[in-house]
Order: C-alpha cells, then structure tokens, then sequence
C-alpha cells in the first residue's frame, strides 16, 4: 500500500493506483473528459485532469500518473485552474462553437468541463471546419468529426466490448482523427451501428440520426394513420429523460405522452415481443426435433444480426428465422390491424420508439418490406422520443396513466423482459416448457440467465426434450466467445441468446445518457418487477392478444401465413 | 483470395504476392509484428493500397483499422505509389527563407502532383522535408541520393531532365 495526500485528505491505496483512482476514493473530484471509467479507459489524451505534485516539474495528467508514498496531491491551485482552463480553451479552439444547434447541447460533456473550468473566450485561432464533411451515410449514426476530440472512448468501446474494432484514429499529430477503417463511410463499413460509439461519446461526434421531423409530418398528415410501438426497455428508460430515478416504470405515463403527441394507436413491441416467441419457441422445438442446425441463436437484435452478417456469415444458419418483434410488428400492423380497422395499409404510417440505434437500420433493411410497404416507416430512440415530449410541452412526470390500445397492445411478463440481457431465453424456456410437458415451469424466474455477468449459461431438464442446454452473451466481444466455440464445434449448446449492447437494450444504443452499470441494472430490476408484480400473465403463449391473433389470423406458429410475414433471411457480408 | 487471383491486383505479379505471403507468414502468431510485416511488404511493393492492407490484416488476423491506423501513423508507410525517383525539398528556416517555397510551387506545377503523390508514369515522387542540415547550400534539393544545392526554380527542370533521360533500367 502506498499513503499520499490528496488535497490534505490522506488516502492509502495500492501501489500502481493513478492519481485520479486515489482521489475518487477520498471524493476528491478531478474533471475528465476522455477517461472513462466502466472501460477501464484512461488514455491521458485530453489533459483535462492535470493536477500539482510536490516536487514535480510539471503539471500531470491524474489520470494515468501512478501514486508514489509520501506524494502531495493538489487538485485546486492558482496554477492548476488556470492550465485546465488553457487546455479547454485548446479543445474549443479545434471544435465548432455552434452549441447551441448541437444535438448534444445540454448533455455535452466537453460543453459542461468549459463552464465548469470557467472558460469565457477562446484566444486562439480556431480551425476553420467550413469544408468539413458529415458522415451521414449510414441510416443509424452520424458522425461529425469536427467534433471529434480524439478522447478514443469510441476506439475502446468498439474494439474491446463490442469486438469490432472498426474504428481507429488516423494519421497522427493535429490532423489525426477518428475514421472507420481505410476512413470507408460508415454504410460501407462493417458497423453493427450497435450505438455504443454514441453512448460513451462525451460530445456531438457521433449521434443517432435524429428522425423526429418524418414523425412530426407523418402526425400532422391527416391522411396518415399514424400508430406507435414501443419496445420492452423504454417503459423503464423514458422516465430518466424527465429526471426520473432510473428504474422508473412509467408504462403508464409513456402512453399517455404518446397519445397527447397525437399517434391514433398506442401500441407495444411486448405484444410482438410475445409473439416473436411463440415462433422462435417453435422454431426450435422443431430443430432440436428434426435434427436442424444447432444451437439456435436469437435475432432480435439488430446490431448482432449485422455483426454476424459480418463476422460469422458461416454461422448464419443457426440464426432464428424469426424477425425481430420491432418487424413483427410492422408486418402485421399494415396486414392484421389494417385487416382489424379497415384501413388501406398504405395509409398507416408505423413508428417505433427503440432503445437502439442499429433499429434504424433493420427497418431500413430492403427485406422488411413483407406487408407490400415498409413495415416500420420510422424508429425513434428513447432520447429522440423525449426530445418531442419537450417540444410538445408535455409534463411527463404528471401525466396519469393509460392504457394500450387493441388489438397489439397486450403483452405478458415474458415480453417485458425482452429489454435485458437474459430475458429473451427465460420468455422463451418458459414456453417451450409448457409446450413440450403441457404444464407451466415449477419456478418461472430462471436466475441463472439474469445479470449483467458477460456470459451465463444454464441447462434445464424440459420433458421428453431432456437437459436443454442454453447460453446468454451480451456485449458482442461476449458474443465472439460463443461463436468462436460453435465455429470450432465445442459448444455443446441448443439455445443462444445474443444481445448486442451490454446489459441487453436497457444499455442499447438510444437510451438517456449517461449510462453506467448500475442503471442499467435498476432498470432490468424494473423490467422483472413488471413481469412479476405487474402482469396478469408471465408466459407468452398466455397473451389472450397472441391468442386471438393466431385465431383470426395466423392460424398457426410457423404456420403459412407466419412463414410469410414473421421470417425473413439474412446476407452474408464478410468484412 | 490465391496468390494467383492476386496477380494483377493494384499491379502486383505473382510474384511480388508471394513475397507478400512469405512476410505474413513469417512473422504471423507473433506480438508485435504489424509493423515489421508492413515494412517488409513496402520493401516489395513501394507501397500499401487498400488490397494490402486487407490482405495483412487477413493473414495475421488482426483488425482492419489497426493496419490503417499504423499506416497512417507512420509517415514511413504511404498508401500512394511511390515515384522511381524520389524529389526531397528541405523546408527548414535556411531554405525556407531562400525560397525553397516557391520550389515546390514550381514542381507542383511542372509535375503535375501535390506534395506527397508521384507522377503518373511514376518516374517522380515529390516530398518535403524539415531540414537536411545543409543550411549552408540553401535551398537544397536531394534527388535520389543526390544533393543538389542553391537551387533556383529556373534551374529545375534542367536538374529534373538529368534523371527523366536516364534509361529504365526495369
């Protein structure tokens, strides 16, 4: 252990600890604006954090400057105020200073380190950026590197959670920024525009294309009929972007906002959701019966479907047919409720509001189109979403609460929990289960596939079917462990689920920022409480809804007419 | 793709893919190799397109981005052909003040290129650089591995000529 003081509070902390981990520890706080710390991510780029050692020449960077016994610290000198105010000064003098029309104005880590440092001018020249170009090439994220401040958290979240690794600076000095690899735009790269890259982005470098006008317009068209669907996590995110504690449930109040924004229907991704696993259950009953390819994987998430697409194209087969619950929802609400409300499909107009950014994308997919229109018109990320509550002058926190409308609108507690890492597995055990013994699972919470542990496994006595054998990864370097071992043969799996954010879609690409561990883990807990305590029914074959759909409509899981609007196929892209 | 697939591709031969392959495979598994694999290829091929790069990041099976970010970083690599003959103009304090600018002005115009590219019959590859260390013969101009002092921008294309008329050898 090695003792220093840190602003005079002593602290003992051991050896090979930084300056800036130390003062955490005794709530002395250093501002940052590259360091992140759920990566582990301290690259001592931005020298935002530079503090006064004794006997020190110069000013150091806190955050990668190891302790050494009988250091003194100072966090809060003449000499240290005014350098982190120069080094600020130096950032802005290389950005826009168009904050105000940013999209990051207000949540903008580098626009509150300037207030906080007490910038007041920028002396220095600043680049002239009226030739620079936007990547806006990609229907998910656009990127602005103008307003790049080569922090890197992008290049580590890509490379060390998400597998990527698209994203690399380039060139060196002060013309060095981030690119894709080869600098491709990012609609011929092999993003999963998984969103993550946003997420930890600490200004308006990186954002998800904000498509809020094409749903204002759809509102106003009086010719549209425009319905909304929103998926399992925002009913516990949505509440954040009004200040709410995170793990808020405001099932309730989202509905009401949506209505007073003016959608005709209020719909829910959960009834889809339930939907998606009468199918994918199916599925695999009838591959582990029929000898198909196994394991079967998930593919609700979009950012994983493309990753596959990319990196595993020779796995593809054991990817669930199924679409995901967003497309579900798309196909049948310009067939089954046009059908239900004798409304000419073309002039329903489909939202999505998602956690996701990679959502964009899937709905953009040329395949998704099996209704004869594009089956989602719009997605929405939870941010998107409360940006238009404020425009509308909504007051979310006061809102009572509504209730969906028919016939999508029901859901159980195994749609809900959808949202989190695990939950896709423990819907759908839950009603192979009852399918193949013909009675509901002894104890339905399977505590094994919950957490925010990387991977989890779990194996399952199911009737006649014996030991099912299942694994959970989220994150998609978690997802690379698993396919590596079914690539190579060794996983002795039937059942996969992949997420591609960390901690499922309550962490996905769209959610209020910022994001750490914990909330994501306040909102799971949400999640489980409305499948526990709040629904009437927690397996999805129970969904009176699903019922009635599958009677007047779809017959059958894997039925025709689900083979023709519910399943959809994938392309092989390589990278 | 095969070495034989390979073969024309950014106008390599056969060949020069093989001695590619040699150096990947060389040092493939090892930590730390990029660098020197890239080096080695450049050897070869005077320079590092796209097709290379993917190639070298498929044979040692690392990331894409990680090539082009260390080919980027390094001024030692180019992704751009090089010319036969390589034209360095010192732009340090001594040369710069005798108008080693309005050179490279004049090259630009008479070769056609910006600074960093070479010309399309590859015979000239134009480059600028800090300081020599001949202040004294400001501005200097080095050709290959000729130094060539107090240049003038009239005297150019006559020092150009000396090496545009010497026979190819290839």
């Amino acid at each position: 252990m090695v003792e220093l003081t840190i602003d005079k509070k002593t602290v003992s902390v051991k050896e090979g600890t930084t300056i800036l981990e130390a003062a955490r520890r005794v709530d002395v706080f250093i501002p940052t604006l590259c360091a992140y710390e759920e990566l582990n991510h301290t690259p001592g780029a931005c020298r935002v954090c530079l503090v006064e050692v004794d006997r020190a020449r110069s000013l150091v960077a806190s955050c990668v400057y190891p302790v050494a016994q009988g250091m003194r610290v100072r966090t809060n000198t003449q000499r240290v105020r005014r350098a982190r105010r120069a080094v600020v000064e130096f950032l802005l003098s290389d950005h826009p200073q168009d904050c105000n029309v940013c999209v990051k104005s207000g949540s903008c880590e580098l626009q509150a380190i300037a207030e906080l440092v007490g910038v007041r001018d920028v002396r220095v020249d600043r680049t002239d950026f009226s030739t620079h170009r936007i990547d806006d090439s990609s229907p998910a994220l656009v990127r602005d590197t103008s307003k790049c401040i080569n922090c890197l958290r992008c290049v580590a979240v890509c490379a060390e959670v998400q597998g990527v690794s698209l994203l690399t600076p380039e060139g060196r000095g002060f013309d060095s920024k981030v690119v894709p690899a080869m600098a491709a735009d990012l609609a011929d790269s092999a993003c999963t525009y998984c969103g993550q890259c946003a997420v930890v982005c600490p200004t308006g470098a990186i954002v998800e294309r904000d498509d809020t006008e094409k749903v204002w317009a759809a509102l106003e068209d009086p010719k549209k009929h425009v319905v909304v669907q929103e998926a399992p996590a925002i009913r516990v995110q949505l509440g954040e972007e009004f200040g709410m504690e995170p793990g808020s449930l405001v099932t309730g109040k989202m509905i009401a906002a949506l209505r007073r924004l003016g959608f005709d229907r209020v719909f829910d991704t959960n009834f889809s959701a339930d939907l998606t696993i009468m199918e994918e259950g199916h599925e695999l009953l009838k591959r582990v019966k029929e000898g198909g390819v196994l394991p079967m994987t998930t593919s609700c998430s979009p950012g994983w479907i493309k990753f596959i697409e990319h990196f595993y194209p020779q796995l593809l087969p054991n990817v669930s047919t199924c679409k995901s619950p967003q497309q579900m929802f798309g196909a049948l609400a310009k067939t089954y409720y046009a059908e239900f409300a004798g409304i000419d499909p073309k002039d329903i107009f489909v939202v999505s509001i998602m956690p996701c950014t990679a959502k964009k994308y899937e709905a953009s997919r040329p395949e998704m189109r099996d209704s004869g229109y594009r089956d989602v018109d719009v997605v929405l990320t939870t941010r998107e979403l409360g940006r238009m509550i404020r425009q509308a002058g909504i007051d979310f926190v006061s809102l009572p609460d509504e209730t969906f409308d028919a016939p999508m609108g029901r859901y159980t507690g195994a749609a809900t929990i959808f949202g989190a890492t695990g939950g896709v597995m423990e819907a759908a055990l839950r009603t192979v289960y009852a399918v193949v013994t013909g009675e509901p699972m002894p104890d339905l919470n399977i505590q094994p596939v919950r957490g925010l542990e990387g991977v989890k496994e779990a194996t399952l006595e199911v009737g006649e079917l014996g030991e099912v054998k299942v694994a959970v990864a989220h994150g998609l370097a978690n997802a690379r462990k698993l396919m590596d071992q079914v690539a190579d043969g060794t996983a002795d799996y039937h059942f996969i689920e992949i997420m591609a954010c960390p901690g499922g879609c309550v962490g996905g690409g769209g959610q209020p920022l910022p994001v750490t561990d914990e909330k994501r883990a306040k909102r799971a807990e949400a999640l489980y409480r409305d499948d526990c305590e709040v629904q009437e029914f927690r397996q999805s074959h129970e969904n009176p809804a699903i019922k009635q759909l599958y009677e007047k409509f779809l017959k059958e899981p894997l039925g025709h007419k689900s083979h023709e609007l519910l399943h959809t196929h994938y392309t092989q892209r390589g990278v | 793709m095969s070495n034989a697939e390979l073969a024309g591709v950014d106008e390599f031969s056969k060949e020069e893919w093989a001695l590619v392959d040699e150096a990947i495979e060389k040092y493939k598994g090892k930590p730390g190799s990029l660098i020197p694999v890239l080096e080695e290829i450049q050897a070869v091929t005077g320079y590092l397109p796209e097709s290379l790069q993917r190639h070298v990041a498929r044979g040692l099976d690392v990331p894409l981005s990680q090539v082009y970010g260390v080919v980027t970083f390094y001024s030692f690599f180019t992704m751009k052909p090089r010319g036969k003959h390589r034209i360095r103009i010192c732009l340090g304090t001594a040369c710069h003040v005798r108008g080693a600018g309005r050179n490279v002005d004049q090259l630009k115009k008479s070769l056609g290129i910006d600074v960093g590219e070479c010309t399309e019959d590859r015979k000239f590859g134009l480059e600028v650089v800090r300081c020599l260390g001949a202040c004294g013969l400001a501005p200097v101009m080095v050709v290959d591995a000729d130094t060539h002092k107090q240049v003038k921008e009239a005297k150019l294309d006559k020092i150009l000529d000396g090496y545009r008329d010497e026979p190819d050898a290839s």
